[in-house]
């Protein structure tokens, strides 16, 4: 069962993306992104992370896009005549694209098995048995704390600092922000 | 610099224990040394102090002297079975070739020392009157000095690189003292054209140094002496090659065809400078290097009948040349080329002391001959100057009759004349008579060798006939200055003439250096002398002076000839009025074949230098400089370098966009590296 | 689960989102295009949380952070090159020649 909505989803996610990147009108454009990021999180949800798909939802195509689209109508950008460069950049692109998604489909071939093989070989983990034990700790946490606390657990006491420096980075980008955009400094 | 050469003098010498003046031979150089930078020093800062210059000139040279007599004394005393060896200093430490600074002190080393040091101490003294108004008085002492220093390096060498960096440093003396009055063309034209005869000659003497090396794996002389009949095969091609290549290098330096012409040139230079190197010194430095490696050459018979035959060939040919010429000089330069063939044609012919004998004797009779020629020219000089006329000083057409105005000068020169010609009882006589007589006893073996005594006894002929023609002309008959002039032609000043007195002695009596066996008094002292020096070869060449008859026939053809040639010289040239240089007529046929020098320079200008010239302008210069080396080269790489910059800088379009393809393709690939 | 499907449709994804940086003239779609690469790696991350435990999630919760402080500050900067340029076309933005 959860494979076909996957399948569902993901086909949806590529169709967008794909319609993102060839679409003349910028608007266009950002309304099929958030199309795809909608489908994203929706698999994120299959794929036991639901916190981070209702995250992505409110920030990414909450916030962010709104952003995007408020650019965009302030620079009240249209459609244009030719919005797809020329035939040299083109190539490149059909050259790179061949360049990464043949190495890269081959990751469809993972399983969790050979993942654990692979990754016990890492020094980092060592024993088969205890490589994807982790998650399965991960599930029993989320069960008993929920799935929010499951991710403050470790937000707030192993990855404190960069919490707080993404926090200042945050800060830091609205700032520069502001002060890149005024008309007059 | 001074201090390596102090240290130089002061190191202690390996080879013997209590040494004395031996040990401190390097003092011989230091001083003349010495003196070229003090005097050197005052050309720059106080050009006028003739007087310090004077005292440094001659004091060093005499004080090399000194010690060259003290270091003789001692080795009389009891002369050494083998060389002493005095190291200096190393100089190439290249893994096996360990070319040490070193000089060496033996019999031979000691005889040519106290040649160059005495006669040169004697050219000082006479220097100091003949450039006394010239107003590069310092450098011309620096230079004189310069030369000593340099000479002493080439014959106390112990090796065959130590004598050659004498040997190019007396070039470079020659050079600048043939030029000295460089402000004439003329003069630096000379000064270059010796030099870059020397230098075909080093050329070869060079790569004998390399085949010596390479056959022997040593460059010192006293090993050389010893591995030669060891390693090499006798009359072999390597010792042969080894042998004509040193001669090409010694026709250089002691001008034998085909390397000769730079000697009457070189005439440009003060006269004082002629008899010093042009005579007694410079030009024997080739002798010297065959008698020095005597081993080598008896054992190719080969380069000995080479050596022998362009020897007695130089001989007969420049005594032509010097029959017509007009220029005191340039009679006395083609003498000194023909002495020089005779030394070539007894070190030849393996008479190896005979032709040192002859070294020392022609050192003393061309030395007071030159020496002479400088007095005569500067009371001409004097003369002409007084009277403001611009007539050839040196002309002998404008001489005539100076005997009787200078008593002196004439004297000493008649007996440097009788000296040359071969008179018995005085130095040349027994010299000369030695070489010709153990030229004639190789006769037996082999027959060519009777054609060279044949030679070498025309040769004498005419010497004898042009000496005495530069006599009769220079101081007999009626006087050719010029009736205004006359009154100022006067005897040198005495600085001038005592050393010709000196040396008139000594042209007297050098005789007595080496007397034959039918001579009274003590016998064979320089063969005695030379003895350990001469024994390496003597393995190989044994020769035979002819005895008894023959002996006495060789003795009384010479002498014959002496005196025929001499009173056919002075009788033909008398005969007829001699006319001043301005009046006379040109030469014709044979004469003015003679008085060009059988075109020799204009045969080297025309087949070998011009087109040579043509060569480096037309090919080397504007072909392979210009073209290739200048526009392919230097141009092209920059062109090169600055296509591929333009292409480069494609790559900068400025354009976001672009930048932002390169940067994906960057990343991705960063990615691939990594991941791998 | 779902694992092998998951980094292949990231893959995509990235590849997608790799040629529309590639072939857009227009900066600001430039921009969404870079977004779109960025949620591809967030699949991927949380494709392996499941097995590798929370990490991965805490992992995207700091990219979509920085993402957005990005966007703020890329944003911010067209603007700036629109007030001068009157453009945001890429080829119109060559004044980096050096």
């Amino acid at each position: 069962m959860t494979e076909i909505v996957f399948y569902i989803l993901a086909v949806a996610a590529v169709v967008s993306g794909i319609a993102c990147i060839v679409q003349r009108n910028p608007v266009s454009a950002a309304l099929w992104l958030v199309a795809a990021m909608f489908a994203l999180a929706g698999i994120y949800v299959l794929l036991n992370a639901q916190f981070i798909g209702a995250i992505q939802v409110l920030v990414y195509a909450g916030a962010i896009m709104v952003l995007f689209l408020f650019v965009i109508m302030l620079l009240n950008l249209g459609r244009e005549a030719n919005d797809i460069r020329r035939w040299p950049a083109l190539l490149a692109g059909v050259a790179i694209a061949a360049g990464i998604v043949a190495p890269l489909l081959a990751l469809r071939l993972y399983s969790p098995t050979r993942l654990a093989t692979e990754v016990s070989g890492s020094p980092v983990f060592g024993d088969p048995g205890t490589v994807l034990s982790q998650g399965a700790a991960a599930q029993r946490l989320a069960e008993n704390q929920g799935v929010v606390g499951a991710i403050a657990g470790p937000l707030f006491q192993t990855y404190l600092v960069p919490f707080e420096v993404t926090s200042i980075l945050l800060l830091v980008a609205a700032i520069g922000a502001v002060v890149l955009a005024k008309r007059r400094l | 610099m001074i201090s390596i050469l102090a240290s130089m003098a002061l190191q202690e010498p390996h080879t013997a224990e209590g040494l004395g003046a031996v040990g401190w031979i390097g003092l011989t150089i230091l001083f003349p040394f010495l003196g070229f930078l003090l005097n050197g020093t005052l050309a720059f800062l106080r050009p006028n102090a003739k007087g310090a210059v004077s005292a440094l000139g001659v004091g060093t040279v005499a004080a090399s002297f000194g010690v060259a007599v003290l270091a003789f004394a001692q080795l009389l005393g009891g002369p050494p079975h083998q060389a002493i060896i005095v190291p200096l200093w190393e100089w190439i430490p290249a893994g096996k070739m360990q070319i040490v600074l070193s000089l060496q002190v033996d019999q031979l080393s000691l005889v040519m020392l106290l040649i160059v040091t005495g006669v040169g101490s004697l050219i000082h003294v006479f220097s100091i009157g003949y450039m006394r108004a010239d107003p590069a008085y310092a450098r011309y002492f620096a230079y004189l000095n310069l030369f000593v220093a340099f000479m002493l390096v080439l014959v106390l060498g112990a090796n065959l690189p130590t004598l050659f960096i004498g040997w190019v440093g007396v070039g470079l003396c020659s050079y600048l003292l043939i030029g000295f009055w460089y402000g004439d063309k003329v003069n630096a034209d000379a000064g270059k054209k010796a030099f870059i005869v020397n230098r075909i000659g080093d050329f070869g003497a060079l790569i004998a140094m390399f085949l010596t090396w390479q056959a022997l794996g040593t460059l010192s002389f006293t090993e050389i002496g010893a591995r030669a009949p060891e390693v090499l095969q006798v009359g072999g091609a390597t010792v042969t090659a080894i042998t004509l290549l040193l001669f090409l290098g010694c026709a250089g330096k002691s001008a034998q065809i085909p390397l000769y012409t730079w000697l009457p040139d070189a005439m440009a230079g003060p006269t004082p400078v002629s008899a010093l190197i042009h005579a007694a010194t410079m030009v024997t430095a080739g002798v010297y290097l065959v008698v020095r490696t005597n081993v080598l050459f008896a054992m190719a018979p080969t380069s000995q009948l080479v050596v022998a035959g362009v020897g007695a060939a130089t001989a007969l040919f420049a005594a032509t040349i010097g029959l017509r010429q007009y220029d005191i000089k340039k009679v006395l330069a083609y003498s000194t080329v023909s002495q020089l063939g005779y030394m070539f044609l007894a070190v030849g012919s393996g008479a190896y002391v005979a032709g040192i004998f002859h070294l020392a004797t022609h050192a003393f009779f061309k030395a007071l001959l030159f020496l002479g020629a400088g007095s005569v020219i500067h009371a001409m000089h004097h003369a002409y100057h007084a009277t403001h006329s611009t007539e050839d000083a040196q002309d002998m057409r404008n001489m005539g009759g100076l005997g009787r105005h200078m008593p002196w000068t004439f004297g000493l020169m008649a007996i440097a004349t009788l000296a040359i010609a071969g008179v018995p009882g005085l130095s040349g006589f027994f010299s000369k008579d030695e070489i010709l007589a153990l030229a004639f006893g190789r006769g037996e073996a082999a027959p060519v060798w009777f054609v060279f005594w044949g030679m070498g006894a025309l040769a004498a002929l005419l010497t004898a006939f042009y000496m005495a023609r530069l006599m009769a002309m220079t101081f007999f008959g009626e006087n050719r200055t010029g009736a205004p002039g006359q009154a100022h032609l006067h005897e040198a000043p005495w600085i001038m003439t005592g050393p010709l007195v000196v040396l008139g002695v000594l042209s007297l009596i050098g005789g007595l250096l080496n007397l034959p066996s039918f001579a009274p008094g003590p016998q064979h002292l320089l063969e005695t002398w030379l003895e350990p020096v001469m024994a390496p070869a003597e393995r190989f060449l044994k020769l035979e002076l002819p005895h008894g008859a023959t002996e006495m026939l060789l003795v009384g053809l010479a002498v014959t000839i002496a005196l025929v040639g001499l009173a056919w010289g002075a009788r033909s040239t008398l005969r007829r009025a001699i006319l001043p240089a301005r009046e006379a007529a040109e030469d014709r046929g044979i004469w003015k074949l003679l008085n060009r020098k059988w075109y020799v320079d204009e045969l080297y200008q025309e087949f070998i230098v011009d087109p040579i010239v043509r060569l480096s302008r037309g090919i080397l210069w504007k072909v392979v400089d210009q073209s290739i080396i200048d526009r392919a080269g230097v141009n092209g790489s920059a062109w090169i370098a600055r296509q591929l910059g333009r292409i480069g800088s494609r790559l900068q379009t400025g354009e976001v966009g672009a930048y932002v393809i390169f940067f994906v393709i960057g990343a991705i690939w960063i990615l691939y590296a990594v991941g791998r | 689960m779902l694992l092998g499907p998951s980094l292949a449709l990231s893959a995509i994804l990235f590849t997608i989102g790799v040629v529309g940086v590639v072939i857009r003239r227009n900066a600001i779609v430039l921009f969404m295009c870079i977004e779109l690469m960025l949620n591809a790696v967030n699949l991927t991350f949380v494709a392996l949380s499941q097995y590798h435990g929370l990490s991965g999630q805490i992992m995207v919760f700091f990219v979509m952070t920085v993402a957005a402080a990005e966007a703020a500050v890329g944003l911010a900067i067209i603007l700036a090159v629109f007030r001068h340029r009157q453009s945001v076309d890429l080829e119109d933005i060559n004044l980096l020649r050096g």
